[in-house]
């Protein structure tokens, strides 16, 4: 019985409750059945603060329309023991401010028992120094080094995304020894940029590959046929384009203009099904990167194709988007921790979901020990624009990491005691 | 450090001039308006941005790139012709910050309107077939696509100069900006002309739009950022200075790609360090004249 949920017992359950003490007092102690009751009636409220606004709208309402179908699912089966789960969503503007001041409402307003969203490095940090302090369980659902990083952690933080250690990684072990050492990056100047060129450089190293320029532009910059000549002049054999949604797609269909992949291979550490949509296939052609999720998995995974065949029934054929369906695994983790803790209390859910080995949608995962990253597989796709059976047919997976803790940074290093 | 050489040089000097050619188009519109209405049109963004939705549109429904490339900045046109008609139209006389606030307005308007009709993630854009590949100019390859920008753009202003200098019409316009009174006492009916002059200036934007939309990412908010600039480029040139707006245009295009080889971090600062030493030095532009906003 938790603080948390005495205080979700409203004024009318409160007296129910009297008459039914009274009526039952020989049954056993008020606190027992106060507990009963109280369980029966509230809701399990799950915050989801995400940008529904902002450069990233497209991805954040694709991340909602996925969580719905979670927690219906969670509702259809019953519950936990009769209590429903609900969804609140919160606009955070892709702003940290606006970010931490939301789940701070959430929190204190709303009375949530859990925190799940975000869709940038820097709102989720923020998201999760005000969810560290009140001791609620946020699982973030965007990707970020620093999160699990010892000086951000915190025993209620779970990280159901990939990081950017993992994804690049995964990208540059499949590219770089296929398609060449000699590289180039053109990179969004800010923390996804920097953390990406990171993660290649090291995977790189170990490669063999060498960096012949790493080239910053601002984000959201909207020209960079500016950069290519001198690219072109490098003669890189593969072009790293460490930047994200809009600036991706701009600069992708910028460096197929000057001819650049007649000689170079464009790589993306993260390459969105949004993004390939906006950009068209032309742009894309031959573009490899890392993705979380693509629905095309279904072939040959079963988790992937139950949730597509959910997510198809519920929105009019749509698949869901990459970060769209880590919105459904962010809840399912949750309520899955709730229903193996046998309780809503943050801490006990965070003990159940460190347990935990799970196969939602992408096959199998687990949170590692030290730090709650998801351990998971890594799909690496290629963009086609020739022979697709339809609209949402448009990338060709090519590869796949499987979960592998030695992809990840080391707990040490993380600063974690091992 | 970097090796520059002579092909590279020349190959960062075109990127430079084809960037430069949207600009000049971009703050040809603008300049038109403000030189002949006095009016700071900060819907010219919007009115890019519709224009390249539009592009892409009807490419799709016609399939024909050169089809798109008269209908959108046709429509464009008539959007604005609509614009000036009820709503900028009734502020004439007052200052000049009523119609600055006004399109600033109208120019979220059409925004949420674009995302209405065409969502928020934008349209895919692509090069016209017979526009692709790369073609080699002695010193290295350089975009097809690219290079019909420049020239494009030479045609506009060319016509446009022609339109101008040559024409019945053209005198009208250009004594129309000199001094609307007497134009007026001569018996020109100078309502229609601002009327028509503004919807060719948003036309000019929509054409912008069109032909800038294969070479960036089609999505509602990106005249935002293009507006910015436009305004460096017609500052820099002089306020109202058609010639100004071209030379600026390219000068703009240029300093950004030569920045951006040498200081890759400060291409983006660059223009507006440009537009500030040009302010400081010749505060109303290189053509432009003095006091224009008084």
């Amino acid at each position: 019985m938790s603080h948390q949920d005495s205080n979700n017992v409203t004024a009318a359950n409160r007296r129910q409750l009297l008459q039914l003490g009274a009526a039952g007092a020989a049954l056993g102690t008020a606190p027992f059945l106060f507990n009963i009751a109280n369980a029966q009636t509230a809701t399990i409220k799950i915050g989801f603060p995400v940008p529904l606004t902002g450069a990233f709208s497209a991805e954040a309402q694709d991340q909602v329309r996925a969580a719905e179908i979670a927690i219906k699912e969670f509702n259809d089966a019953g519950g936990f023991n009769g209590r429903k789960a609900e969804l609140l969503v919160r606009d955070d503007k892709l702003n940290p401010g606006e970010a931490a001041t939301r789940t701070l409402e959430l929190i204190e307003k709303d009375k949530v028992d859990f925190i799940v969203g975000s869709l940038s490095a820097a709102t989720q940090l923020s998201i999760n120094a005000v969810t560290r302090e009140r001791k609620i369980i946020f699982n973030s659902i965007s990707q970020s080094d620093a999160i699990n990083e010892a000086k951000d952690w915190s025993p209620y933080t779970f990280h159901e995304a990939l990081n950017p250690h993992m994804t690049a990684g995964a990208v540059a072990r499949y590219a770089f020894p296929k398609y060449g050492k000699r590289v180039v990056y053109l990179t969004a100047d800010y923390a996804y940029g920097h953390e990406m060129v990171r993660g290649f450089e090291r995977a790189g190293k170990a490669l063999g590959a060498t960096t012949l320029a790493d080239i910053r532009h601002p984000i959201g910059a909207a020209d960079y046929s500016s950069f290519l000549p001198r690219i072109q002049s490098l003669k890189p054999d593969v072009l790293v384009m460490c930047n994200f949604g809009r600036d991706l797609v701009n600069s992708v269909k910028q460096a197929t203009d000057f001819g650049l992949k007649e000689k170079t291979r464009i790589i993306a550490p993260v390459l969105l099904y949004t993004s390939r949509q906006a950009g068209g296939a032309d742009a894309f052609e031959g573009v490899v990167g890392g993705t979380s999720y693509y629905w095309g998995i279904e072939d040959s995974v079963p988790a992937a194709k139950a949730f597509n065949d959910k997510f198809r029934k519920a929105h009019g054929g749509a698949v869901p988007s990459d970060y769209g369906a880590l919105g459904y695994a962010g809840i399912r983790s949750v309520l899955q921790g709730v229903l193996n803790a046998k309780s809503t209390d943050s801490l006990k859910v965070s003990l159940a979901m460190g347990q935990m080995k799970y196969n939602w949608y992408k096959g199998d995962q687990y949170f590692r020990k030290c730090d709650h990253q998801s351990v998971q597989s890594v799909i690496i796709v290629e963009s086609q624009s020739k022979g697709m059976k339809d609209k949402n047919d448009v990338f060709k997976v090519v590869g796949m990491e499987n979960p592998n803790e030695a992809n990840l940074r080391s707990c040490t290093e993380l600063g974690h005691k091992a | 450090m970097l090796d520059i050489t002579p092909s590279l040089f020349m190959l960062q000097l075109m990127t430079g001039i084809a960037l430069g050619a949207v600009y000049a188009l971009l703050a040809i519109g603008l300049s038109l308006i403000f030189g002949m209405l006095t009016v700071v049109n900060f819907a010219h963004g919007a009115f890019f941005m519709v224009g390249a939705f539009l592009g892409v549109y009807f490419l799709g429904v016609t399939g024909n790139f050169w089809l798109s490339l008269v209908i959108a900045p046709l429509v464009v046109g008539a959007i604005g012709l609509l614009a000036e008609r009820f709503l900028v139209r009734p502020l004439y006389g007052r200052g000049i910050d009523y119609p600055l606030l006004l399109t600033f307005g109208l120019s979220y308007v059409l925004i949420d309107v674009v995302r209405a009709l065409f969502g928020i993630e934008g349209l895919p854009s692509s090069t016209p077939a017979s526009l692709r590949g790369a073609v080699d100019l002695g010193f290295g390859h350089f975009p097809l696509y690219r290079l019909f920008l420049i020239g494009a753009t030479a045609v506009v202003v060319l016509a446009l100069w022609l339109f101008l200098e040559k024409t019945r019409y053209g005198l009208i316009i250009r004594a129309g900006s000199r001094d609307s009174e007497i134009v007026r006492v001569l018996g020109v009916d100078i309502t229609k002309v601002w009327w028509l002059v503004f919807g060719l200036g948003t036309a000019i934007a929509g054409l912008s739009g069109v032909l800038a939309a294969p070479t960036r990412a089609v999505n509602p908010e990106m005249g935002i950022h293009v507006l910015a600039e436009a305004f460096v480029v017609t500052v820099v040139g002089g306020m109202g200075s058609l010639p100004g707006a071209v030379v600026a245009g390219l000068l703009v295009g240029i300093v950004f790609s030569m920045t951006a080889l040498m200081a890759p971090a400060y291409a983006e600062m660059s223009i507006f360090v440009l537009m500030a030493l040009v302010l400081l030095v010749r505060p109303q532009g290189f053509f432009g004249k003095a006091g224009a906003l008084g």
